[in-house]
């Protein structure tokens, strides 16, 4: 009997810490799957965030470091320039990326650094107990937005990927989601179509993936697909931002 | 045997620049030398002095205190720094900017550099008028031996810059035994 | 290589030290006292064979990262900065300390705190020594006091950093970094690259690499630091250094290190030119300190700390010392820099 669905050799065979209905469990098996088609596994590096996936690198078949939250991007550059001839690729959150790392992550994408990065975009801080991020909806509860957020307390929702993408150096951006298998689906191809930028020499590439997070949005996992579909992406629209 | 010269003047004026070259001079000869910047946030403008030591044995702190030579390029810098020269010691003055008639035990030694440098075709020059003075004085270095370092730290393909500042020191080693 | 001399500031030596000491990697970002090093850098790592790596980060605290990074991947790696630089950096340094990445850092010390000024000073003594960052790690922290020290010192500092998974700071101050002294140059001979199995260089042909400083499962960080204490205990025994001046027959040694050493160092020559019993210790690694200088020694010896600080590497030299012994202090910081003639003045007067 032929054998048509393994495991990646990229996945470690672990069970993972996450939440019931959380979207990294996805995003790390779609990383393992495209690294496995494309036969760069041996040199393949991977930074990890802080956050929830601060043991991402726990998971994968592949060398990886950590970075000091926000730093991701700093770290990725440098191993980027001085082994461009590995793949090198950035996991992180809204927070990661988006508020404490958004100037390593403005200029790591002014420079134009050849370098890959998956965004997991939730709306919320889970690790440190549901606070707000800089991607939280304006009337989002969060737990330091016990009201919802209010434009005039704690201002807009950070569209950090439309904004990267009036840089020159940047060469790819696009924002999938996991709100259902179709949504899975498109976002293995723009994970694929990110690494296939890095190695054909092409440029900054990043894929921002709206995730769930049932745990900090009190929904149950298919009410978080559901809020994906009919709150998230009114707000994040998907498609080639780049 | 140690000589600490202190050299100041406005920014632009090449201060940093006369201290660097009387230092790769010093240094050529075998001698200890050690040479230390000081500015302010200004890039033009302001004051500028450098401190440079020559000595025969180890330099401790490269910052002076009392020099044993003063040269100084404008009127900020000489009411700055003229307390700082030894009371038996030796002050050259480009009286182009700054003139005193301070009497006492120190020396002093008053020429237009600024104006000679202006004769010479090339303002920025007064430094190594000043500087050909010191050395036609103090004979820390040979004037042969600081043209060869002129050589060396000019700009390549600039041949007209080395040329005047070559000049501008043989005119000021005239000066000093004129 | 050649034994001619070339005039040369302290910071430039440190870049050409670097760069002699096979430096693939420098990150950094302008600051005052310190932009002659990074002018350095960007002028000659891309001349190197195989050219080496130089980015002008855009924060200091993006330059430490990407030191972190360049580490990761078996690099020897750089960054320079001056006090308030070093600040944004002590992040960065807990991680590297954590992940026990090598790396040098140097800081150029200016006036603070604060934005402070750009004259020297020496109050980063403890912020090298006591660890800015947060955790329990140390660097091992040289200090040269002339621009030959500086270029020898950097050299070393890779290969000490490479044989302890350590990282290594370089203590200069705005007058070390500015001023042009005559240096040989040369590279030192146990400059041999060490080998770096842990590095991340792609995972063919072996079990995959992680690094990183976290360790979660109970029990496990406990285990961690012990084996980082350990190696901290054998570089205290084996790399403390220090230079003695006159120590067999002084009756008050004066203690100082960096470039307030020259300074003290003149004042003990014109003061043994009196016939005053004076001495000197200069340490060298300030991290790890060199106790054993002050140790077995009469009770009666009197020490002088001079430091560009308000007593900062006082509280070492009275941790060395005996209990009984005097130690007395002299000091200005916040960028002035006590003269020749106040330590003769003092030391007459502790006499």
């Amino acid at each position: 009997m032929e054998k048509i669905f393994a495991r990646p050799e990229a996945l470690l065979d672990i069970s993972t810490h996450y939440c019931p209905g959380c979207g990294h469990g996805i995003a790390h098996r779609l990383i393992a799957e495209v690294v496995d088609e494309l036969g760069i596994r041996e040199k393949t590096i991977g930074i990890a965030p802080v956050g929830c996936a601060v043991v991402a690198y726990d998971y994968w078949n592949f060398d990886c470091s950590e970075a000091a939250h926000g730093r991701a991007l700093a770290v990725a550059t440098a191993i980027k320039r001085v082994r461009p001839q590995n793949i090198v690729f950035t996991y992180q959150g809204d927070g990661d990326l988006a508020a404490i790392g958004t100037n390593e992550t403005i200029h790591a994408a002014n420079r134009g650094e050849n370098l890959t990065v998956v965004f997991i975009n939730n709306a919320v801080y889970g690790m440190t107990g549901g606070q707000m991020a800089p991607t939280t909806l304006l009337g989002q509860k969060t737990s330091t937005t016990i009201n919802g957020r209010s434009r005039q307390m704690h201002g807009y929702p950070l569209k950090i990927s439309e904004m990267l993408a009036l840089l020159p150096g940047v060469h790819y951006i696009e924002r999938v989601s996991f709100h259902n298998p179709q949504g899975v689906l498109r976002a293995r191809q723009a994970i694929k179509q990110g690494f296939k930028n890095q190695i054909d020499n092409l440029g900054f590439s990043m894929v921002e993936i709206l995730s769930p997070c049932p745990t900090y949005w009190g929904l149950s996992p298919k009410e978080s697909l559901e809020w994906i579909r009919e709150v998230m992406q009114k707000e994040f629209p998907l498609g080639m931002i780049k | 045997m140690t000589e600490s010269i202190i050299i100041a003047g406005s920014g632009g004026q090449g201060v940093m620049l006369l201290g660097k070259v009387l230092a790769e001079a010093v240094m050529r000869q075998g001698r200890q030398v050690s040479w230390f910047p000081a500015y302010g946030p200004e890039v033009r403008g302001g004051t500028s002095h450098c401190m440079v030591t020559v000595s025969d044995q180890e330099i401790g702190s490269p910052y002076i205190t009392k020099a044993d030579t003063l040269i100084i390029l404008n009127n900020p810098s000489f009411d700055k720094f003229k307390g700082r020269v030894k009371r038996s010691g030796l002050l050259i003055l480009n009286s182009s900017l700054a003139k005193t008639s301070v009497a006492g035990k120190v020396k002093i030694l008053q020429f237009p550099f600024t104006d000679i440098a202006i004769g010479l075709g090339n303002i920025k020059v007064a430094n190594m008028v000043a500087l050909g003075c010191y050395l036609g004085v103090k004979k820390t270095v040979k004037i042969k031996e600081m043209l060869e370092v002129f050589k060396f730290m000019a700009p390549a393909g600039k041949a007209g810059i080395l040329e005047v500042n070559q000049m501008a020191l043989q005119e000021g080693a005239k000066l000093a035994n004129g | 290589m050649s034994k001619k001399r070339i005039l040369i500031s302290g910071n430039e030596a440190i870049a050409a030290g670097a760069i002699h000491a096979g430096c693939n990697f420098y990150a950094g970002y302008p600051i005052t006292p310190q932009n002659e090093l990074i002018a350095y850098m960007a002028k000659h790592m891309p001349l190197s064979s195989p050219p080496g790596v130089f980015i002008q980060a855009e924060s200091e605290l993006a330059a430490i990262s990407m030191v972190y990074g360049a580490a990761a991947c078996g690099s020897r790696a750089m960054t320079s900065s001056s006090s308030p630089g070093v600040s944004l950096k002590q992040e960065g340094i807990s991680y590297i300390s954590g992940a026990q990445l090598p790396a040098v850092i140097v800081n150029i010390m200016r006036g603070g705190p604060g934005l402070g000024n750009i004259a020297p000073a020496q109050s980063d003594y403890f912020q090298a020594t006591r660890g800015g960052g947060h955790g329990d790690y140390h660097l091992i922290v040289l200090a040269p006091a002339s621009v030959q020290e500086a270029y020898d010192l950097t050299q070393k500092s890779f290969y000490l950093a490479d044989k302890y998974r350590i990282a290594v700071m370089i203590l200069g101050d705005g007058i070390l970094g500015q001023m042009m002294e005559p240096i040989n140059l040369f590279t030192q001979k146990n400059n041999t690259h060490i080998l770096k199995p842990w590095a991340l260089t792609g995972c063919k042909g072996r079990k995959p690499n992680i690094v990183k400083s976290f360790f979660l499962r109970e029990g496990a960080l406990e285990k961690f630091n012990l084996k980082l204490q350990k190696n901290y205990e054998l570089i205290r025994r084996k790399e403390a250094c220090y230079e003695g001046l006159f120590l067999e027959d002084a009756r008050i040694i004066l203690v100082a290190y960096g470039t307030m050493a020259r300074i003290a160092k003149s004042a003990v020559s014109q003061l043994r030119l009196l016939g005053k019993k004076v001495g000197l210790i200069r340490p060298i690694s300030l991290w790890p300190f060199p106790e054993k200088a002050f140790q077995s020694r009469s009770k009666k010896v009197k020490y002088l700390v001079v430091e560009m600080s308000y007593g900062q590497m006082l509280e070492d030299v009275k941790l060395a010392v005996s209990a009984l012994a005097q130690v007395a202090f002299l000091c200005r910081s916040g960028g002035g820099i006590t003269s020749e003639e106040e330590i003769i003045k003092k030391v007459k007067k502790i006499l």
